[in-house]
C-alpha cells in the first residue's frame, strides 16, 4: 500500500492518457495478419461439415482438382499421421479426451468441422473449387442436450469414448479443510432455495476474423496469426506437429479484439502449418464471418443447480453447485477448464460456512467451447447474485439487506473464503454505498412503488449485483494444483537505448487492451522517462520471445508487475553507474524524477538518460560493472487480485410487448491503483456491453439437426450502442496488497458483474406478476410470456429462442423444459 | 465469403436496363442498392449469372411532383427519401418508416425500389406503401405498366414483376388534408429486421375517425391491410377505448411465421398491441 500512497501526483500513473495504439487503428495503418502479402504466397480455402454427426464415407477430390487456379486439395488422409491433436491445457485425473484432430478424418461431429482443404493461387479461387469437392456422408444420430447425452445407453459423440462425459471435477469444503461439510449445511438448513440457471451458449464475435500466414523456413516456420496468445501457440504448434520449439517464430500483429475467442491453438492454424510444409510455400487462410461464427469457439453454455441454505435470519450458510458444462466436440485448449475456474467464485462475496462444487463436462455435437470474456466467473457470479436474490424473496427480505449481512466485512481483510481463496483486500461498502447514490435507489424504489400501485403498463425493476472475481492469472502454483500444464508468470525486459529513449519488451501480447499506453506510463514513473520516448515491444516470439500471453485480466497485475520489477533492477545498474560518475558513494544517492542526486548537495545531480549514454559509451564504468542497464524480471504472483464492486440497473419493462429497457445503469467498480482512468473506462463500458448482451441479446441456437441457426449477424444479435443506456461509472480504490502497484485486473470486471444484475432488475420488476425467473436472453418474447403464461413453470423459463433443450425450473421443482 | 463469378452490366437508362435484362435470360437479377442481394451472393444462397446493376442510370433517382401524386424513382436512397420535402410533406408515413431501416449505411446505399421489389415481409415499406395505396411503375419489353399496390405483394420474396421487368417509379397518391400517419416499430435491436410493425394512416373529421388505413410488417409472407380494423375504426371515436377495441381485429386474416424473434402467437399479440400504439399516435391522443 505504501508504494501507492507515496505516489506523486504529477506522475503518469493515473493519467487519462489517450491510447498511443489508436491512431495507426483508426486512420487504417493497420497490420492485421490478413494484410500480410509474402512473394508466392497461396491461399487455402476449407470446405467444412453441413451434417452435426456422420461417418465420411467417401470425398472426390478430382474435379475440385482441376479448377483454375487450384494447386492442391487435401482432406483429413493426408494429414492423419501427422497433424497430430489439437491440445488441451487441463488434464486432471481422470479426463477422456478423445483427441481433436484438425481436419476431420473420417468422421465429422459438429457443423463446420474441416474436412477438406484447398490451396489456389487466389483466394476466389480457392473458395470457388470448394464446389467441386465431392463429400458423402452417413448420418449419426447428433447429441446435442447434455442432459440425455450422459443418460445410459445415449449415442456416443466419440466412437473411442464409453460416455458422453469427458470429466467430474469436485471440490467440498468439509473434505478440504476449507470449511463445514456441505452435507451438515444441507440438512441443518433452516430455509433452504434451489434454482436451475442456463448459461446460454455465446459467440465471443471478436471484429477481426482470424486469420494465420505462414512462411516456411528451413526445418521451421514463421506463423502470423490473429491470436491472443502467440507463445503459448508456438510451444504448442510444435509439440502438436512435431517442429523444434526454436525453429518457430509465431507473430501476432495487430489483433482485433479477442475476449477469449483467439486463446486456442486453433484447427487452421495447423492445417495452414501443414499445408505450407507440405508445399513449402507461403500459405494464408483467412476465414469468413460465416465460418467464424460457426466453427471458432464458443462460450458459456453451462447447466447450473443451484442450492442455498441459510438461517431464518438470513446467514447463508451453506452453498451447493452443480454444473454440467457443454464442452462441443472436442476439448479445446482451456475448454474443460473454462468451468473450473468458476469454482472458487460461486461463494463469492458471502461468508458461507459449506459449500461445494462439482462440474462434470459434456461432449456433444456442436462447437468446441473454451474462454470467453470472464470464463467461468461470470456464470458464478450469475448464479450467486441470482440466488441470493431468490433468498431475499424467500425470506421476505431487502435483497441489498440480505447481502450486507453476509459479505466480508471492510474490517475483515485479508479473508479466506470456504472455497480456500484469500481476498487480500475489499471494501464492499464503500462501494455499495457509492453506487446506491449515484443511482438515486430510494427514489428509484418509490417510483417502483406507484407504478405497481397504478398498475402501470410500464413496470420499473431494480437489480444488484454486488461481485467480486479472482483474475491475474495466476500463480503458477496454484494453476499447477488445478491441473493445468502451464504456470501462469509473465516477463518483461527493458532497454534502455544510447539517446535515453526506453524499449519496454513484454510477454503479454495485446490485442486492443491498450498496453502501449499504459505500460508505458508504468515505466515512465518507475524510470523517470518521459512517456513518449518509451516504446512496447510485444507479439513476436522473436523479439519478446518469453510470455505467457493477454487473458485473464492479467496483463497488468502480473504483466506489469514484471515491468515494474525489470524497471527496478534497471535503476540499481544504473545507481552504481551514477555513483561512480557523481563520485558519490551508492548510498548516498536517491533517485526521484529520473534523476540521481546525492543526498545533501542538491547540484549534484544525473539523469537516467546521461547515465544510459554514458553506459552505451562504455569509457568511464566503475571496474566491474558491464556496460549495460538493460534488465529482465519474470514475475510470478503469489495471489490472484480480487477485484470488486456493486452494479446496479434500473430496468423498465413493458408488460404489454415484454421489451425491457435499461434506464439506468451504475458502476462502481474497485479495481485498485487506476493506471489509465480512460482505458479503464473503456474496459467497463465494453464489459458491460458484453455482459448486458448476455442477459438480454445474445444467443447461439442451434436446430434439432445440429445447425447453428444463429449463423450470421442477422440472427445472432448483437447490441450496438444505440441498444445501450450511457452507463454511470465510477469507482473506489482499494488498492491490492499481493502487488507493488496496488493495481488488480480490469478487462473482465464489466462482463462478469452486470448479467445478473439485469436479469435480478427484470425479475424485480415482475415479481408482483409471480414471475421469479427470466432465461437468458430475456427477449421481449420469453419476458411477455414470463408475465402473461399461464403455468408457473412456462412463465419461468419457456424456451423461445432456443425451441427445445434446457430450461430453468423452479425450487418447488416444476421443470420448464418445452 | 466471396461470390461465385457472374457477369456484370451497368446500364445507363432505364431502355438500356431493359434491354439488359432482357438478353441476360433467366438466370439474371437487377441489383438496386445491394444491401439485401450482396449479402445474399456472398453467403452463395444466389448464383446470378449476370447482375445488371442500376446504379448508374439516373432517371431512377429522384422525387418528383406529379399533381395529385408524388414520384420517387425506385433507386432513389432511403436518405434521400426521408430527408426530401415531397415526401415530408405529402407522404410524411414513408419518411417515419424510412427512418426505421437498418442503420445510416444501409440508409445510403440501400434504396425505395430495391427494398419494395425484394419484397422482404419484414421489410417496413411494403406496409407503409399498402396503406398509401401507391402504385408500382414497371418497364419492360413490352412497355410502361402500373401495378396498384395491393396486386404487387404476391408471396414470401415475390412481387407481380415480371422477370424481365424492372420497378421504376412509385406513384404516391398526394393525402389531403387531415391525414396524420404514424409507423410503429418492434424489433430487439435498432438495427434488426422488424418482428412486427404498424403503419397508420388516420383521417380525423369532427373528433372522431373518417378513415384509417392499416398496413402490417412481418404478420404474413407478405405485407397487409388489416382490413377488420380498418372496418372497425371507420367513424369511431378517436378514443383510446374505441381504438384500442379496433385494434384487437389486428391479427385478423394473418399467417405470421414462428422463428428466432417469436411465435406467431406472440406476433399476433403484438399486432394487437402496435395496432393501437399506431392508430393512437396518429390521432395524437
Amino acid at each position: 500500500m505504501t508504494a501507492v500512497e507515496d505516489r506523486p501526483v504529477t506522475a503518469e500513473i493515473g493519467q487519462s492518457r489517450k491510447r498511443k495504439e489508436d491512431y495507426h487503428l483508426i486512420t487504417g495503418r493497420t497490420t492485421w495478419t490478413d494484410n500480410m502479402n509474402l512473394p508466392g504466397m497461396v491461399h487455402l480455402a476449407i470446405l467444412r461439415s453441413p451434417m452435426a454427426h456422420a461417418k465420411i464415407t467417401s470425398i472426390n477430390t478430382d474435379e475440385a482438382k482441376g479448377r483454375p487456379g487450384v494447386i492442391a486439395v487435401y482432406i483429413g488422409q493426408d494429414f492423419a499421421e501427422t497433424q497430430g491433436n489439437l491440445p488441451c491445457a487441463f488434464a486432471p485425473e481422470g479426463l477422456v479426451n478423445p483427441g481433436a484432430p484438425s481436419l476431420a478424418v473420417g468422421q465429422v461431429n459438429h457443423v463446420g468441422e474441416a474436412v477438406a482443404v484447398v490451396v489456389a493461387r487466389t483466394k476466389v479461387e480457392a473458395q470457388d473449387a470448394l464446389e467441386g469437392v465431392e463429400v458423402e456422408y452417413e448420418q449419426l444420430p447428433a447429441v446435442l442436450n447434455m442432459e440425455e447425452a450422459i443418460k445410459d445407453g445415449a449415442d456416443l459423440v466419440h466412437p473411442n469414448t464409453e460416455s458422453n462425459r469427458s470429466y467430474t471435477w469436485a471440490f467440498e469444503s468439509g473434505a478440504a479443510g476449507s470449511g463445514e461439510p456441505i452435507e451438515d449445511a444441507l440438512s441443518n438448513a433452516e430455509v433452504t432455495v434451489k434454482r436451475r440457471f442456463i448459461q446460454q451458449r455465446l459467440i465471443p464475435a471478436f471484429m477481426e476474423p482470424r486469420s494465420t500466414v505462414v512462411q516456411p523456413i528451413g526445418e521451421g516456420v514463421t506463423m502470423w496469426s490473429a491470436t491472443q496468445i502467440p507463445h503459448v501457440l508456438r510451444t504448442l504448434l510444435a509439440a502438436t506437429l512435431g517442429i523444434a520449439e526454436q525453429k518457430v517464430r509465431v507473430v501476432a500483429p495487430d489483433v482485433g479484439g479477442g475476449f477469449g475467442g483467439k486463446i486456442v491453438v486453433t484447427p487452421e492454424e495447423v492445417i495452414t502449418t501443414l499445408v505450407a510444409r507440405k508445399l513449402n510455400k507461403p500459405v494464408k487462410y483467412t476465414e469468413s464471418r460465416s465460418e467464424s461464427l460457426m466453427s471458432a469457439h464458443h462460450g458459456r453454455d453451462q447447466i447450473q443447480d443451484i442450492t442455498i441454505t441459510a438461517k431464518k435470519d438470513g446467514t447463508v450458510t451453506g452453498l451447493d453447485v452443480h454444473l454440467l458444462a457443454d464442452m462441443g466436440a472436442y476439448l479445446r485448449l482451456f475448454g474443460p477448464s473454462v468451468p473450473v475456474l468458476g469454482a472458487f467464485m460461486f461463494n463469492s462475496i458471502y461468508k458461507f460456512a459449506a459449500y461445494r462444487f462439482v462440474c462434470e463436462g459434456i461432449f456433444t455435437n456442436k462447437t468446441a467451447t473454451d474462454a470467453y470474456r470472464g470464463a467461468g466467473r461470470p456464470e458464478a457470479t450469475f448464479a450467486i447474485e441470482r440466488i441470493m436474490d431468490e433468498l431475499a424473496n424467500e425470506l421476505g427480505m431487502d435483497p441489498m439487506d440480505l447481502r450486507r449481512k453476509n459479505w466480508i466485512k471492510h474490517e475483515e481483510f485479508p479473508f479466506t473464503t470456504v472455497a480456500g481463496l484469500t481476498y487480500d483486500t475489499g471494501n464492499y461498502e464503500a462501494a455499495t454505498d457509492k453506487a446506491l447514490a449515484l443511482i438515486g435507489w430510494d427514489e428509484l424504489r418509490r417510483e417502483q412503488a406507484e407504478r405497481r400501485e397504478r398498475k402501470d403498463p410500464i413496470q420499473l425493476g431494480l437489480g444488484i449485483s454486488t461481485f467480486t472475481e479472482m483474475c491475474g492469472l495466476a500463480p503458477s502454483r496454484i494453476l499447477g494444483s488445478l491441473a493445468f500444464g502451464a504456470g501462469g508468470w509473465e516477463h518483461a525486459s527493458i532497454r534502455m537505448l544510447a539517446t535515453g529513449k526506453v524499449e519496454v519488451v513484454t510477454g503479454s501480447s495485446a490485442h486492443g487492451q491498450g498496453h502501449e499506453t499504459a505500460f508505458a506510463q508504468i515505466v515512465a514513473d518507475k524510470l523517470g522517462v518521459a512517456w513518449e520516448d518509451i516504446e512496447l515491444i510485444h507479439g513476436d516470439t522473436q523479439s519478446s520471445p518469453k510470455g505467457l500471453d493477454t487473458y485473464g485480466s492479467r496483463s497488468l497485475a502480473v504483466g506489469g508487475i514484471a515491468i515494474v520489477k525489470a524497471a527496478e533492477k534497471v535503476v540499481a545498474k544504473a545507481q552504481k553507474i551514477a555513483a561512480h560518475l557523481l563520485e558519490a558513494d551508492e548510498d548516498d544517492l536517491e533517485f526521484e524524477g529520473g534523476s540521481f542526486k546525492v543526498k545533501g548537495s542538491p547540484g549534484s545531480t544525473i539523469a537516467m538518460g546521461e547515465i544510459a549514454f554514458a553506459t552505451f559509451l562504455g569509457h568511464n564504468l566503475p571496474d566491474g560493472v558491464e556496460p549495460s542497464l538493460d534488465s529482465d524480471a519474470t514475475y510470478d504472483p503469489e495471489n490472484f487480485s480480487f477485484p470488486h464492486g456493486t452494479h446496479l440497473c434500473a430496468m423498465e419493462v413493458d408488460t404489454d410487448t415484454g421489451f425491457t429497457k435499461i434506464r439506468k445503469y451504475v458502476c462502481v467498480d474497485d479495481i485498485g491503483t487506476p493506471i489509465n482512468p480512460l482505458i479503464i473506462e473503456g474496459q467497463v463500458h465494453g464489459g458491460l456491453a458484453q455482459g448486458i448482451a448476455q442477459a438480454m441479446f445474445e444467443e447461439a441456437v442451434y436446430d434439432e439437426a445440429g445447425n447453428l441457426t444463429t449463423g450470421t449477424f442477422v440472427d445472432y444479435t448483437l447490441p450496438s450502442s444505440s441498444d445501450l443506456p450511457s452507463f454511470t461509472t465510477a469507482r473506489t480504490e482499494t488498492a491490492s496488497t499481493t502487488n507493488p502497484l496496488g493495481v488488480k485486473g480490469v478487462g473482465e470486471a464489466g462482463t462478469i458483474a452486470s448479467t445478473p444484475a439485469v436479469v435480478n432488475a427484470v425479475v424485480d420488476a415482475l415479481r408482483p406478476y409471480g414471475v421469479d425467473d427470466v432465461q437468458m436472453p430475456m427477449t421481449p418474447e420469453r419476458v411477455w410470456r414470463a408475465i402473461h403464461g399461464s403455468e408457473k413453470s412456462e412463465r419461468a423459463g419457456a424456451g423461445t429462442t432456443a425451441y427445445g433443450g434446457a430450461s430453468t425450473t423452479t425450487s418447488d421443482g416444476e421443470g420448464g423444459a418445452l | 465469403m466471396i461470390s461465385a463469378s457472374f457477369d456484370y452490366v451497368a446500364p445507363t437508362s432505364i431502355s438500356e436496363a431493359v434491354s439488359a435484362l432482357a438478353s441476360a435470360g433467366e438466370d439474371a437479377k437487377v441489383m438496386a442498392g445491394g444491401q439485401s442481394l450482396i449479402p445474399v451472393l456472398r453467403l452463395r444462397l444466389a448464383y446470378p449469372t449476370t447482375v445488371v446493376d442500376l446504379g448508374r442510370v439516373d432517371e431512377l433517382k429522384g422525387v418528383r411532383d406529379d399533381g395529385d401524386a408524388i414520384v420517387i424513382g425506385a433507386m432513389t436512397s432511403h436518405d434521400d427519401v426521408m430527408h426530401d420535402a415531397l415526401v415530408q410533406q405529402h407522404a410524411s408515413l414513408i419518411a417515419q418508416a424510412t427512418a426505421t431501416v437498418a442503420d445510416p449505411q444501409v440508409r445510403h446505399r440501400g434504396t425505395f425500389g430495391g427494398a419494395l421489389a425484394h419484397a422482404d415481409p419484414a421489410g417496413d415499406l411494403g406496409a407503409v406503401a399498402l396503406a398509401l395505396d401507391c402504385e408500382f411503375v414497371a418497364s419492360g419489353p413490352s412497355g410502361e405498366r402500373r401495378i396498384a399496390a395491393a396486386d404487387f405483394f404476391q408471396d414470401y420474396l415475390t412481387t407481380a414483376l415480371a422477370e424481365d421487368e424492372i420497378l421504376t417509379s412509385i406513384r404516391v397518391p398526394k393525402l389531403g388534408d387531415g391525414w396524420s400517419s404514424h409507423y410503429e416499430k418492434f424489433n430487439r435491436v435498432a438495427q434488426a429486421w422488424s418482428i412486427v410493425a404498424v403503419a397508420a394512416l388516420v383521417k380525423r373529421s369532427n373528433g372522431s375517425i373518417g378513415e384509417a388505413r392499416v398496413g402490417l410488417t412481418n404478420m404474413a409472407p407478405t405485407p397487409l391491410r388489416a382490413r377488420a380494423v380498418e372496418s372497425a375504426l371507420a367513424g369511431a371515436d378517436a378514443s383510446a377505448e374505441a381504438i384500442g377495441t379496433a385494434a384487437e381485429h389486428a391479427a385478423e386474416g394473418t399467417t405470421p411465421s414462428s422463428d428466432l424473434s417469436g411465435k406467431a402467437d406472440y406476433r399476433e399479440h403484438l399486432a394487437r398491441v402496435l395496432t393501437k400504439r399506431a392508430v393512437l399516435a396518429a390521432c395524437n391522443v
